[in-house]
């Protein structure tokens, strides 16, 4: 390819200016989350400055909450492990005793008694396992969502012993056998690293709301916990709402109307 | 002086084909665990940590207790401790390789573990845990190898080497802070979160530690002409003593807290230790043992008879090494995690492919021990003529 002085000046140009901003970028990387910010952000994608979830205990029934558990399960590939102590969850029901430890009640309400208590990663404000992580594998996004990267993790676990939610899975074999329908539009994980659910983030990039709030039929809300006109504060001041371990101050961001 | 090692009797040559052995065993199961993945353990979703990250622990506080004969040498003038700070500087050069491969043999992604290196995160207690190990480890086969090398010269260790001696007295306990604070640190294990746990880590380093520099001394004793001595045992029998006595009271201190204030994010977790929960009760005998153990073990050293009869001292600093171990190999990883944040009961238990790749790593800290100290032993007998 033949170039004269011109081009070859032109491209030079061109060339320190996309060095320049690559180099911002490199500053950006001091201050995580930022600079991926901006560049996964599309016109379609969903916004929040801070994102939340509340939980609408009494619009959601059993078949509901299992809808929306096979949902999230299906759309990010979690194997089907029938085996307690290796299995993975990301979204999974507890009732009432076991999702609230710590608040223990020896008489509660008929209502509350059989309810289904969806349980998730609460995407902390302040996450215990963003803190212990060596590797930054697991990190907190501008917009609040506690993400997960699967190319970095070691596999240390220390995560796991810091959620106090119990949030956490561990590949502890290869998952893709136990994958029985594949969602090719999301990766599947190999043996040995560290999982939860991720708000959907990558549905979210696509304009689309969390699989389990589409699938729940109004019992989910999603919105911006910021944003004082949104879905997610208008119920916080409609309902008395509780949050699973308050006092450890992790700040978690999933509500429970009860 | 590495030659040393090289011959050697046929009883030294036997045991390192033993621990060889022991060795290959174990990579050959760990070779099958990097192949279908850490399935082949007993940990769970539940008890996400188990026997490897329990003998790390334990294997920091032997590491950590080599300052109990370097400080009082160095900083005390403290004479008779001469003869031993070699010995105490090699069993914890041997005890830190033992915590890297066990840190390396639970880990999910083992390839990747240089990431701790290349994204190096300062909040993480597992980072700086990682920097004080591997300088510590640096220090003491710098400072081991710099003192032997001069005494075998018959001359005064090198200048540059004292700074490096005096650095590596208060890095021994750190090393042993900062494992603790990896687990006192979490908020959601209420059997952890407590501030005793550093002082607890470290009484029962400094009680573990010297009681396996004992009983090693009392086998080098018996089987070469090195003799590390009669006053340097029953002066580390002393530091024994006072040790485990000061460990069971911070676990007194520990239980009179948690059964008093009845608060059951905390009481949960002893309860299931040491008289079981909902019917699961598979370590309360080994609690109680260690236990018991312990306190037998500080009535036995407080006894001036019994420490200065070196069969009663030896069977004492065994029973020393066994409870301390049970305490921290058995309880205090697994009591962490159960009940788990659900209030839920998942025992756990090695397996056997678990158990012997843990059995592997040992073998290889005690084949890096046999080697270090031969050499020592032989350049000691050297000196001697």
């Amino acid at each position: 390819m033949e170039m004269d002085r011109r081009e070859f000046l032109k491209l030079v140009g061109a060339s320190a200016l996309v060095g320049m901003l690559g180099g911002w970028e490199a500053v950006e990387l001091l201050a995580p989350g930022e600079a991926e910010a901006r560049y996964l952000t599309k016109p379609e994608a969903l916004e929040a400055e801070r994102w939340a979830m509340v939980i609408d205990t009494k619009k959601m029934d059993g078949e509901t909450a299992r809808g929306c558990i096979a949902a999230c399960h299906h759309a990010h590939n979690v194997p089907d492990i029938d085996d307690p102590k290796r299995e993975i969850k990301w979204i999974w029901l507890e009732d009432f005793e076991h999702a609230f430890t710590g608040q223990p009640q020896d008489y509660i309400a008929d209502r509350v008694e059989g309810t289904p208590f969806l349980v998730l990663c609460n995407h902390c404000n302040n996450p215990p396992c963003v803190r212990v992580c060596p590797t930054k594998a697991t990190w907190k996004r501008i917009d609040g969502i506690v993400m997960m990267d699967q190319h970095r993790c070691i596999g240390c676990r220390f995560c796991m012993a810091a959620c106090p939610y119990g949030s956490r899975s561990f590949n502890w074999m290869d998952p893709r056998p136990f994958i029985e329908k594949g969602y090719p539009e999301y990766p599947t994980r190999e043996k040995g690293v560290v999982e939860k659910c991720n708000f959907c983030a990558e549905r979210l990039a696509k304009g689309l709301v969390p699989a389990c709030v589409e699938t729940s039929k109004g019992a989910l809300i999603f919105d911006d916990l910021a944003d004082s006109q949104s879905a997610v504060r208008k119920a916080l001041r409609q309902h008395y709402t509780l949050r699973r371990k308050p006092y450890l101050g992790t700040n978690p961001q999933v509500y429970y109307v009860v | 002086m590495f030659e040393k090692a090289l011959a050697g009797s046929r009883r030294y040559w036997g045991l390192v084909i033993v621990l060889l052995v022991i060795i290959g065993i174990g990579f050959i199961l760990y070779l099958w665990q990097l192949k279908v993945g850490l399935k082949i353990t007993g940990m769970s979703r539940d008890v996400s940590w188990g026997f490897y990250i329990a003998q790390f622990t334990y294997l920091v506080g032997i590491a950590a207790s080599a300052v109990m004969v370097v400080l009082p040498y160095y900083l005390h003038d403290y004479k008779a401790f001469g003869r031993i700070t070699v010995l105490g500087e090699f069993l914890a050069v041997a005890a830190v390789t033992m915590c890297g491969l066990f840190i390396l043999v639970d880990l999910g992604k083992p390839v990747r573990i240089f990431n701790i290196m290349l994204y190096p995160t300062l909040n993480s207690v597992m980072f700086w845990d990682m920097v004080v190990l591997n300088a510590y480890l640096l220090l003491n086969i710098v400072i081991g190898w710099t003192v032997l090398e001069a005494e075998r010269n018959g001359a005064p260790p090198p200048r540059w080497a004292k700074p490096l001696i005096y650095l590596s007295i208060p890095w021994a306990p750190s090393i042993h802070i900062v494992t603790a604070f990896l687990y006192s640190g979490i908020p959601g294990r209420g059997f952890w979160l407590t501030a005793i746990m550093a002082p607890r880590f470290l009484s029962s380093a400094f009680a573990s530690g010297p009681a396996l520099l004992i009983l090693l001394a009392l086998i080098i004793r018996k089987y070469t002409r090195f003799d590390p001595g009669r006053e340097q045992i029953q002066t580390l029998a002393k530091i024994v003593a006072y040790c485990i006595i000061i460990n069971v009271l911070f676990f007194l201190f520990e239980v009179f807290t948690t059964f008093y204030s009845q608060v059951p994010d905390h009481m949960n977790h002893f309860e299931y230790l040491l008289f079981g929960k909902a019917g699961y009760e598979r370590l309360v005998p080994w609690m109680w043992f260690s236990f018991t153990g312990m306190v037998l073990a500080s009535i036995l050293l407080a006894i001036p008879g019994v420490r200065r009869d070196h069969s009663t001292l030896a069977a004492a600093c065994v029973l020393v090494v066994v409870s301390t171990w049970i305490d921290k190999g058995l309880g205090l990883i697994t009591g962490g995690f159960v009940p788990n944040p659900f209030d839920r009961i998942t025992e756990y238990w090695p397996t056997i492919p678990e158990a012997f790749i843990t059995l592997g790593v040992w073998a290889m800290g005690f084949l890096v021990l046999t080697v270090l100290y031969k050499i020592t032993v032989s350049i000691k007998e050297e000196i001697m003529g």
